[in-house]
């Protein structure tokens, strides 16, 4: 191990984000919740990685966890404080998003783009809050931006612009990070990268080594190559958690996605790597063997 | 079980050298915002002095101070008090006002056509406006100041709720396309009123329509600064709050604002903008649309209200300088209102304008 951090132990770990009895919906009280009734766990200092099918809930449970979207039922705490009792500025102090669309506003710079972050630690009027510079130089440099800094955002390719809303995200500084498909439309090198730099993310409030990091992810190997902790969604209930090991097992695959699959460990690293299985696959060796 | 990865340490912080070029960056942003301020203020006060100064009637420096002091000056006092002073007051404050309501729309659309002219607000007040003319025609005094701006407010207020109602939201292309709808329905009363007003009420009403600072009186004037008093440090204030917004709804709101009431507040405070702009001087084509995208080229791709506003003030006694003076003087013809050259010089920029957008948008690579 390279890690400067003791090795996940799951189960000892505190709760990060607590949800108990959370339901979450659109239009009327009486519509069937899209979330829920769910009871969920999400260890701190941890990644943790959600996966699903299409329509499971993923998207609508982080517009839940970012309070964008009203609480049908039930209660989330974050880092043991109910979320329901803090304020939106406290509240974006404490809990960070990456959407999956952010805009990208015409004419701005990486710097000023990743300044927006700095706002929740702002007065009303957005003027300059003590600190501002570090977080802002700590975040380009963390995400490997401080060369393209003055460059416009509209400029940047695909991975370098994820890195530079990731950079916004962290000079938000908080110590939960929820991050919504951060790798679609990357290529594999730069998926790769940005959730290397996911799983880095220190925790800057210093109460953990590392922040608590909730990404919903569709690249099922890559998720259980960057995660510690894993959630399955299916129907908006939770069918699976625990360790990438424990979820991505070819009965949860089958449960979730109606996916035939074979799961084999990755040679070099240890974690589970999802092999997929068509229609035919199965019956062509057989009927070869 | 854990999959072995490098893990960055725990964090100490940023390197001077990323600290220094961070502030230098900002600082640089900040003298850009700086001297764009200090730039256009200097540019308007010299051209509001051009204006009282300059012209078919020319008065020199000396003699404006002492009238500007309380000396009367046989002829010279008149045309300066009633005529060139007013009119260079109300293009000053009528442009910072459609100034601050476009980069208002502009922030909260996140649309370049947001603007308080494009999307119905500026042609609902000229409709109240006109509207008010039918009815009092023919009484005695006709139609007050006042009563006049209440009728430009209602109007503009009017539109600005059905282009609401109509998009069902703020913002997206469902807003624009019912601005535009509203627009030209307001319009539609605006011509269909004119017709049935008398002969003499006709004259000074397409006039105004055309965007004038002729009839401008000292009452006008008053109601629009008072008005502006209010509405410009409020549109300022709520300009600020919505910076989070530029980065869209679902960010903006992980970022501790409130996109939604916060945007409907600073359409409510643009269309009171435009509306007592139009109140004063009739509806000034395209300096709301055209100042903000200026102002941001001025101030070097940074959102400023107040640059927004000095942009359009700039525009408007720049274009009453040339419609008003400087046509019928160096080219001998008669002089224009001032909403004509407004409107003949904002099309062509506005195209152009729109052409630059589509470059750019073509050379994004999708997000």
């Amino acid at each position: 191990m390279t890690t400067t951090t003791p090795a996940p132990t799951p189960g000892a770990d505190p709760a990060g984000l607590r949800l108990r009895g959370v339901e979450l919906g659109y239009g009327p009280a009486s519509a069937p919740p899209v979330v829920g009734p769910m009871d969920l766990d999400l260890p701190a200092g941890r990644v943790t990685a959600v996966i699903g099918a299409n329509a499971c809930g993923k998207s609508t449970l982080l517009r839940g966890l970012t309070r964008q979207l009203p609480l049908r039922a039930g209660s989330i705490d974050v880092l043991d404080r109910d979320a329901a009792a803090l304020s939106a500025r406290a509240y974006a102090r404490t809990v960070a998003l990456l959407p999956q669309h952010p805009v990208a506003p015409e004419g701005m710079t990486v710097a000023q783009l990743v300044e927006r972050g700095r706002n929740p630690h702002r007065g009303l009027l957005g003027g300059r809050a003590p600190g501002d510079d570090d977080a802002v130089a700590s975040a380009l440099e963390r995400a490997d931006l401080l060369g393209l800094a003055d460059r416009d955002v509209s400029t940047l390719s695909g991975g370098q612009r994820q890195r530079a809303w990731l950079a916004l995200v962290l000079a938000q500084a908080t110590p939960v990070v929820l991050l919504d498909e951060p790798t679609s439309y990357l290529d594999l090198n730069h998926q790769v990268e940005l959730l290397d730099l996911v799983r880095g993310l220190p925790d800057p409030t210093g109460r953990a080594p590392r922040a608590t990091v909730v990404a919903v992810l569709h690249e099922l190997s890559l998720a259980a190559r960057v995660a510690d902790h894993m959630v399955a969604l299916a129907g908006g209930r939770v069918a699976a958690a625990g360790t990438p090991a424990e979820v991505l097992v070819p009965e949860v695959l089958a449960t979730v996605f109606g996916l035939d699959a074979d799961v084999v460990p990755d040679p070099l690293l240890g974690h589970p790597v999802v092999l997929p299985r068509g229609a035919g696959d199965r019956g062509a060796r057989e009927g070869a063997a | 079980m854990s999959p072995a990865l490098p893990l960055t340490a725990a964090p100490t912080g940023p390197s001077a050298d990323a600290r220094d070029a961070v502030a230098r960056l900002r600082r640089a942003g900040r003298r850009r915002l700086t001297l764009a301020t200090a730039g256009l203020a200097a540019l308007l006060v010299g051209l509001v002095l051009l204006r009282v100064t300059w012209g078919t009637y020319q008065v020199t420096v000396p003699d404006l101070v002492r009238i500007l002091g309380g000396e009367v000056i046989p002829g010279a006092s008149f045309i300066v008090l009633e005529s060139k002073l007013p009119r260079a007051v109300a293009a000053m404050l009528s442009g910072a006002a459609l100034g601050a309501a476009g980069a208002l729309y502009r922030r909260t659309l996140r649309n370049p056509l947001a603007s308080p002219d494009i999307l119905g607000v500026t042609s609902g007040a000229a409709a109240g406006v006109v509207l008010l003319l039918a009815v009092t025609a023919g009484q005695a005094g006709g139609s007050t100041d006042l009563a006049r701006a209440g009728a430009a407010l209602a109007g503009g207020a009017a539109a600005a709720a059905a282009v609401f109602l109509a998009a069902r939201s703020i913002g997206g292309e469902r807003f624009v396309v019912a601005g535009i709808a509203v627009s030209a329905a307001g319009q539609a009363v605006v011509a269909g009123t004119m017709l049935s007003l008398a002969q003499h009420d006709l004259q000074s009403a397409t006039v105004w329509i055309a965007g004038s600072l002729n009839g401008v009186t000292w009452g006008r004037i008053g109601l629009m600064a008072a008005a502006l008093a209010v509405l410009l440090p409020l549109g300022a204030a709520l300009h600020a709050a919505l910076a989070p917004a530029d980065v869209g709804p679902d960010l903006a709101h992980a970022l501790g604002a409130r996109p939604g009431p916060t945007g409907a507040a600073a359409l409510a405070v643009g269309a009171a903008l435009a509306a007592a702009a139009t109140a004063a001087v009739g509806p000034l084509a395209f300096v709301a649309l055209l100042a903000t995208p200026l102002a941001r080229g001025i101030a070097g791709g940074r959102p400023s209200l107040p640059v927004a506003a000095l942009t359009g003030a700039v525009l408007v006694v720049l274009a009453d300088v040339v419609a008003a003076e400087a046509v019928g003087l160096l080219a001998g013809g008669a002089a224009l209102p001032t909403g004509v050259l407004t409107g003949a010089a904002g099309a062509p920029l506005m195209l152009w304008l729109l052409l630059r957008q589509g470059a750019v948008r073509a050379g994004a690579r999708p997000a």
